[in-house]
């Protein structure tokens, strides 16, 4: 049995678990097994019922009362304790901040090998693991020997997708905590944003060195306001402190995924092309016919931004009066 | 308040990243190195605390002899001492890693007393494990959180007390409270890294860096060969130069329906 740990938030499964279980799916068909899966804190039916349309046969529930938000130590806890009483062939989660963290306290508290970001796995006596280095620039083929392989597939690494459907058996799993596992569960939760943020933008302005100074962004600002979009930028550009990191696209910055990403000033260095190249369409705005973002680009203008950027806001204005 | 920072030496490639002949590794022939970022983040971190609490950083890294240059780097910064956990080349895995700094903070911690806050960056920039600070934590018997872009810690940052550690979510952010010594992994805008003084250069050069051999057991993952992604090529349509090129871009966002 392939055993799927669940991410979910206020009662709906969030698409990191939809793309597990799409993953998850493929697999558990290469293996010959039956793909189970596993809700961590709660058991609500509309999570039941999701995990069954992805195709999950029998959904484990763990939900102990004093567990009421998440804690990387007691949802490492459980699922190293499923690894032990359940004894599935093989356990998967999606590698979303939360999904790789989880996975590594069970792997530790295992004293098991674990494996981050798979792209592709073939079963095996040793399993051969596809995954991502660089944070997707660089791709790693590694064995695997273990007792369980433990994985996590990478982030929008397959694209969700209902199986078929089933009416999952539910099993309650009775799991042991004790108080040092709750040490780390949250105290607190802060909303911040809201309306666009910058990985769901349809549009992003994406700013470099390029534009010169902190005030130069003020006309990226007023373009992706006119576009209903948010700036982004560069890694220059946070380390220079014209922009909060916030804003920065890239391998350790924001993975966008626009249907536009308009990049000015951006050389397009490979760690920032990893946070960019889910884009739908790139147009870059370069003095540098040879820049890396215009040779990756859809499109492109030669030329100063400076003079670029006000042209396209004034066109725009136009064609919208 | 005594912080250890777990840092890793990593090149720094521009437009691409090339594999050596035989997959084996990075081809950093032509490359400079660097820190990791979540790990400059998490270097600039704890010298902001010990500036507010006093106190003093450690840095630890296991890497190649030639490493000791980010250690020094760290301590341009405001880092105090540096420990060296030299290996031949850069292929260990997460296990192992994890395995030989456990056993380095022991040592560490059984000569100068133990760490009351430990960083590690969420993963590194290269092999992206993410798991590393995870299982030295667990050995260590220490609570850890990763995803970590602000810190505070209670009292004087000593002894007894809490660390309170924010993660960014989509649209907000998570609050944990726990208790010290704590393992965090931390991420990069975490804050804005400062860059050395001419007095932290020259300081920097004169800390005496300690060196360790790294010994432990192999795990389960091990490196069979790296690559490179199959890219699509697509031809790059010049839409004109300059101001002159406005019309042609609202066309195509227009066409694209953003208009
Ligand atoms: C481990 C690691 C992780 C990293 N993570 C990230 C990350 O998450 N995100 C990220 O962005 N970077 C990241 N970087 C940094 C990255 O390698 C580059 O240094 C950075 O992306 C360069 O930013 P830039 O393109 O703005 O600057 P530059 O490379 O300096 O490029 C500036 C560009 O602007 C053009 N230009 C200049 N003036 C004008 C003008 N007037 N009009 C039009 N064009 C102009 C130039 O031709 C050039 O192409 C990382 C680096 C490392 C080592």
């Amino acid at each position: 049995m392939l055993l799927v740990i669940l991410e979910h938030e206020d009662g709906v499964l969030v698409e990191a678990a939809r793309e597990a279980l799409t993953f998850g799916r493929t697999l558990a068909e290469k293996m010959g097994e039956d793909l189970e899966a596993a809700l961590i804190g709660s058991g609500e039916d509309s999570l039941v019922e999701a995990a069954g349309q992805y195709g999950a046969e029998t959904v484990h529930v763990a939900a102990p009362v004093e567990l009421t938000d998440y804690s990387p130590d007691a949802y490492g806890s459980i699922v190293a304790q499923m690894v032990e009483s359940l004894e599935p062939d093989a356990v998967l989660a999606c590698g979303s901040s939360r999904g790789n963290e989880v996975m590594a306290q069970a792997a530790a508290r295992l004293d098991a090998p674990f494996v981050a970001n798979s792209l592709d796995a073939t079963p095996g006596d040793d399993w051969l693991i596809t995954r991502v280095q660089w944070g997707g620039s660089l791709l790693e083929d590694v064995t695997l020997e273990a007792d369980t392989p433990l994985l996590t597939c990478g982030l929008h690494s397959v694209a969700s997708e209902p199986g078929d459907e089933q009416n999952p058996d539910v099993e309650e799993f009775d799991a042991e905590l004790d108080a040092s596992d709750l040490i780390t569960m949250v105290k607190d939760r802060v909303v911040q944003e809201a309306g666009v943020t910058l990985p769901t933008a349809p549009v992003v302005c994406g700013g470099g060195r390029g534009v010169g100074s902190a005030d130069g962004f003020g006309q990226l600002e007023e373009l992706a306001t006119l576009l209903g979009g948010r700036v982004g930028c560069s890694r220059a550009v946070t380390n220079l402190g014209w922009r909060p990191h916030s804003d920065q696209v890239g391998q350790t910055g924001t993975r966008i995924a626009p249907e536009i990403y308009i990049a000015s000033g951006i050389s397009g260095a490979i760690q920032h092309w990893v946070g960019a190249m889910a884009s739908k369409h790139i147009l870059a705005i370069n003095t540098d016919r040879e820049a890396n973002m215009v040779v990756k680009a859809d499109w492109a203008v030669i030329g100063d931004l400076h003079e670029v950027v006000p042209a396209i806001i004034e066109e725009v204005k136009r064609r919208k009066a | 308040m005594k912080i250890l920072v777990c840092v890793k030496r990593v090149p720094a490639p521009g437009a691409k990243i090339n594999v050596t002949a035989d997959g084996s590794d990075v081809d950093a022939a032509h490359l400079g190195f660097t820190t990791s970022p979540h790990e400059e983040c998490a270097v600039e971190g704890a010298v902001q605390l010990v500036e507010e609490h006093s106190g003093e950083v450690t840095v630890l890294t296991l890497g190649p002899g030639e490493s000791e240059e980010q250690l020094r780097y760290a301590a341009s910064v405001g880092a105090a001492h540096g420990v060296l956990v030299e290996v031949d080349g850069n292929g260990w895995d997460p296990q192992r890693t994890a395995a030989a700094l456990t056993t380095a903070i022991e040592g560490i911690e059984a000569e100068r007393g133990r760490f009351d806050l430990i960083l590690f960056g969420n993963e590194s920039a290269d092999a992206g494990g993410f798991q590393v600070g995870v299982r030295v934590a667990r050995a260590l018997g220490r609570p850890m959180v990763q995803g970590i872009k602000g810190i505070e810690a209670s009292g004087d940052g000593s002894g007894e007390g809490t660390i309170t550690a924010r993660r960014e979510i989509d649209g907000g952010f998570e609050v944990y409270e726990i208790p010290r010594p704590a393992v965090l992994g931390v991420m990069e805008g975490l804050n804005l890294p400062r860059y050395p003084t001419m007095k932290g250069r020259l300081a920097s050069k004169k800390i005496e860096i300690a060196k360790l051999a790294g010994h432990a057991d192999e795990g389960g993952q091990s490196r069979i060969t790296l690559h490179r992604p199959e890219e699509a090529v697509s031809e790059t349509v010049i839409l004109g130069t300059g101001a002159e090129a406005a019309a042609a871009v609202v066309d195509v966002l227009d066409e694209l329906g953003v208009l």
